[in-house]
């Protein structure tokens, strides 16, 4: 019926309630990328001449690769000398704060208006927090508490000065320099981002989180996110991300690498709401980001969920090694594209220990002018006897302009491994709507709790308070002007 | 109660709906027969407030109110209430969830408070029992592989719990055995009162033996042709529709 589209396809304009601007003094490098500009950032972080050098090979490397062409996405050229790699809030001439209570208030306000409070009394309980704000962390919630239990949870830069020889048998143990062009990229000019180390056997008794906060115009946000987790030991982290609403697109190339040793579980939960753009594809965060993580030991188990409604591109593959027997990795994934937003997002989970296990649950939504493809690889290697993986990948459109695109990929290398992979599409239909109208349940309404009930298997996964923010999250992003 | 005055409609230019007159008041019961394709349901969903039907011509005003004027979720408040001919499947959204968010959007417009999860439940198994539904169903999805006996039922199940004024009964009938038919008309019965009214679409006699209109109507090509006491749907059980229909010509 010709007013399916009417009703349903005005669920395009949003409002972003995270798009404002914090105004701070800030430490911003012009822009412009070249070795004296990896020299400036690394010795503003007082690195190791190592750590410069390794730099300076990604930086190498770098000039040699090309920007994949592969996704199914769509942008102009990225002008990568047109983009300023370090941004600081605070003075040039200023050393950093030492403390929490150091730091400037208005940035202490900009984390209070998100919804992350970070002053001692009114944290959030349960959750230690690593706010990082451009290209620097403003501060570590919980540090103290934390410690006793002998849990390391810092700013990369500070574990770059206090804990260097864990950096330096771990940074790119998972993700090496040479990766791929944004993971390079990345390994080069890197400002910032968080560092966790929990010790043998420990259960990390508050879950950690990080929440990234851009901020100046015209600058890339380029963080790295290292999580060791000792055998037998088992942490949760949460990362949250929001970023001004600006005309102009901005690059998010990011780095995730974690590592279970034996018998230890990490699981990494992801609510990604950077500014999407407009409707006509004007504005929003190019979000490129490598997340990968090994499962080194036996027994040991990475589960990623991500709940991905922000963000004009995304280009994503939280992935998971699984090199020791019996190891275990998830990945549970709810990817919106609504407005003229462009998701290409999946995991790749690569079996090489015997009676490895997978699972793979992915759901995308289309809406608007959105498109969304799931892109995943399922490899058995040939030492991967009795593996395992189940896929389902399912597939919601909303409205007849957007478009969802499947590419799963499977090499299966010894005859005992299974692959099961199902896939489903559906549409709210405008019979549905309708339906829960004569019910006298209003379309957005409807709409949300179609969506909803289709994000729930993903949603269960989620920390209790994270799996309320993403669907209100997911309410909001639909939210529109509902004929 | 209901009344309806040379309501027209067409769909992508097709007219379907060519001047209906009909008026119910409260107490009533009226039966709509009719052949297929005649309209039936397209005057339920037009004045349940479907979009994408054209009215052309004609007004329904509703307790004096105009009907067409309001949203679909609007009418429901006011307390309309329309039956499916097919009960749409809605995966993913949980049975219960879906009667709780229904009778709670009624209770929020009235400005009673929200019904709890325990005291719904309660009203809820209340009300199943009218209907001899398996509770199991209630934790599926909405009409989420239901059998044809099962998605009528449920229809019936969600007008006791929203309780309407004015109920449009679109073929329940169909697809229930003999028993199922019984249990439903029981139901249809229990929510009738002397301040409420019900409009039945049905093809068959057998309906109205459990579900006694006042009136039946006989609807042919867009148009109430004949109306007149429920032995008139007797007499169209034994000699079909072509007789009014040539009645009409003549
Ligand atoms: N969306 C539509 N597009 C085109 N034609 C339509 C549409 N909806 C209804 N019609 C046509 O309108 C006419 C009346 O349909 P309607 O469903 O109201 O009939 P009915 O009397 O309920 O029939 P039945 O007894 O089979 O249920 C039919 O010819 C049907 O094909
Ligand atoms: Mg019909």
């Amino acid at each position: 019926m010709s007013s399916e589209s009417e009703v349903i396809d005005q669920f395009v304009e949003q409002e972003y309630k995270w798009g404002f601007y914090t105004d701070v003094e800030t430490d911003t490098l012009p822009p412009g990328l070249n070795e004296d500009v990896i020299r400036h950032i690394s010795g503003k972080k007082e690195e190791p001449e190592w750590l410069l050098e390794w730099r300076l090979k990604a930086f190498r490397h770098w000039q040699k690769m090309e920007e994949p062409r592969w996704p199914h996405v769509q942008y102009e050229p990225i002008d990568y000398q047109g983009i300023s790699y370090y941004s600081a809030p605070g003075a040039k001439d200023k050393d950093r704060p030492k403390s929490l209570d150091e730091v400037d208030p208005k940035l202490l306000e900009t984390y209070d208006k998100l919804g992350v409070p970070l002053h001692e009394r009114e944290r959030l309980a349960g959750v230690a927090v690593d706010a990082v704000f451009d290209s620097v962390s403003v501060g570590t919630t919980h540090q103290e508490e934390l410690a006793k239990h002998g849990v390391i949870f810092c700013s990369f830069s500070e574990a770059v000065r206090e804990h260097p020889e864990l950096i330096k048998k771990y940074l790119g143990s998972v993700v090496p320099y040479t990766d791929n062009f944004f993971a390079t990229l990345n390994s080069a000019v890197f400002s910032d981002g968080s560092f966790v180390y929990i010790p043998k056997g420990v259960r990390c008794p508050l879950d950690l989180s990080t929440y990234f906060r851009i901020n100046a115009a015209e600058t890339g946000q380029f963080e790295r996110t290292l999580i060791v987790a000792d055998e037998g030991s088992k942490v949760s982290y949460l990362e949250g991300c929001t970023a001004p609403m600006r005309d102009e697109n901005q690059l998010h190339a990011a780095v995730v690498e974690l590592v279970a040793l034996g018998d230890a579980e990490i699981k990494y939960s992801t609510v990604q709401n950077w500014y999407p753009g407009d409707e006509d594809g004007k504005g929003g965060i190019y979000n490129f980001v490598t997340k990968r993580g090994i499962c080194k030991g036996d027994h040991s188990k990475i589960c990623w969920t991500q709940v991905e409604t922000g963000s004009a591109i995304t280009w994503k593959y939280p992935s998971v090694i699984l090199r020791g027997d019996d190891s275990v990795g998830e990945f549970y994934s709810v990817a919106l594209a609504n407005l003229a937003q462009q998701a290409d997002t999946g995991t790749k989970m690569i079996h090489l220990g015997k009676n490895t296990r997978s699972t793979i649950i992915s759901k995308g939504i289309s809406a608007g002018k959105g498109q969304n493809s799931y892109r995943g690889l399922v490899q058995m290697g040939k030492n991967a006897t009795d593996a395992r993986n189940f896929t389902q990948c399912d597939s919601l459109l909303i409205g007849s302009r957007c478009g969802a695109h499947t590419f799963p990929y499977i090499e299966v290398k010894n005859p005992s491994a299974q692959v099961e992979h199902e896939a489903t599409t559906s549409k709210i239909g405008e019979d549905q709507i309708f339906y829960c109208n004569a019910r006298g349940i209003e379309t957005q309404d409807a709409v949300n709790m179609i969506v909803n009930g289709f994000c729930k298997e993903v949603f269960s996964e989620l920390p209790m308070e994270f799996a309320m923010e993403a669907q209100a999250l997911m309410d909001v992003s639909l939210e529109g002007s509902v004929g | 109660m209901l009344e309806i005055k040379n309501l027209q409609a067409r769909v992508e230019g097709k007219a379907i709906l060519k001047g209906i007159d009909l008026s119910i008041n409260a107490g009533e019961v009226h039966a709509i027969m009719g052949p297929n394709g005649s309209g039936k349901s397209t005057l339920a969903q037009v004045l349940a407030g479907r979009e994408g039907y054209d009215i052309t011509d004609g007004s329904v005003a509703y307790n004096g109110e105009d009907l067409l004027d309001l949203g679909p979720e609007e009418r429901v408040r006011e307390g309309f209430f329309l039956a499916f001919q097919y009960p749409v499947e809605i995966p993913g959204v949980n049975t219960t969830y879906f009667l709780r968010a229904a009778v709670n959007a009624l209770r929020d417009h009235r400005g009673e408070a929200e019904l709890s999860a325990v005291d719904f439940l309660k009203l809820m198994r209340e009300k199943i029992q009218l209907l001899e539904l398996d509770e199991s169903l209630l934790k599926r999805s909405v009409n989420e592989g239901f059998s044809g006996g099962e998605k009528k039922r449920a229809e019936i199940l969600q007008m006791a719990l929203l309780d309407p004024k004015f109920a449009v009964l679109d073929e329940t009938d169909s697809g229930l055995d003999i028993d199922a038919l019984k249990v439903v008309a029981g139901g249809v019965n229990h929510l009738k009162r002397v301040d409420n009214a019900q409009l039945v679409i049905t093809h068959y006699q057998r309906l109205l033996d459990y579900i006694v209109p006042d009136y039946v109507h006989v609807l042919v090509d867009g148009r109430i042709v004949k109306s007149g006491p429920k032995e008139l749907a007797l007499e169209l059980e034994e000699r079909g529709y072509d007789w009014i229909i040539e009645e009409q010509v003549a």
